[in-house]
């Protein structure tokens, strides 16, 4: 930021403040979100705040203080880079935390993936069943078997 | 306006990574820490834009895009870790 700023490079610097004050705010609202929600999939919303949109606003910030334009492609790079890491990570995170029921289902207002979880556990016990033809059926879908 | 911008950040920063600490510290399960260490990890980066922000300078670009492949390299180990242990558990 140049000191004394005055005219167009005043107003670049006004907005470049308040790019940079909303993008720490979204780090705030993380913050705030991880110790207020109650379980990880709120958390996990909370948390992409200051991945994304935070980031896009600080960078937006960069290419507006360094005025160069060769600037913006490597900002942008680095942002979709971003883009495309956090939706893979943050599916591995909700994946197990649904696995490990590590949330609220009274929380929850629809759970389209419970229905395909418990079908999938029943083909599976189905197969084991066909698998060992000299055991009786248990009756609600238990695996059988010596142990 | 540079030391306004500078230490508003500082302070709004420094909470969030006292938040985001916090919650590893308590977390109840791993993934809750994982999640809040992706957070801190985040706000670190956004430290980094806004020192290149004021001081017009882009040397901290790199270690940016480095900072976020080690978060998703991490977080995704370790998802990956806990859902394999509860599914031994599941199949005993």
């Amino acid at each position: 930021m140049t000191p004394n700023a005055t005219g167009v490079d005043a107003a670049i610097d006004a907005v470049t403040a308040v790019l940079l004050i909303v993008g720490a705010i979204m780090s705030l609202g993380a913050a705030i979100g991880l110790l207020r929600f109650p379980d990880l999939m709120s958390r996990m919303h909370a948390a992409t705040k200051p991945q994304v949109l935070g980031l896009f606003l600080v960078l937006a910030a960069i290419g507006l203080q360094m005025r160069e334009w060769w600037v913006w492609p490597v900002l942008a790079v680095a942002w979709i880079f971003q883009l495309l890491t956090v939706p893979v990570s943050a599916h591995m995170v909700g994946r197990a935390g649904y696995r490990t029921r590590h949330l609220h289902p009274e929380l929850l207002s629809v759970d389209e993936l419970e229905a395909v979880v418990l079908r999938a556990a029943g083909q599976r016990a189905e197969e084991k069943a066909e698998g060992e033809p000299g055991m009786p059926r248990m009756r609600d879908g238990a695996t059988p078997g010596p142990d | 306006m540079k030391d306004i911008v500078l230490i508003v950040t500082a302070v709004v920063l420094s909470l969030a990574a006292a938040g985001a600490i916090y919650r590893i510290a308590v977390g109840p399960s791993l993934l809750d820490r994982v999640l809040a260490a992706d957070v801190l990890l985040a706000i670190l980066g956004a430290a980094l834009a806004i020192d290149m922000a004021v001081n017009r300078h882009l040397n901290n670009l790199v270690l940016l895009v480095a900072l976020s492949l080690i978060g998703f390299i991490g977080s995704v180990t370790v998802a990956r870790f806990v859902a394999d242990r509860r599914g031994q558990v599941n199949d005993s």
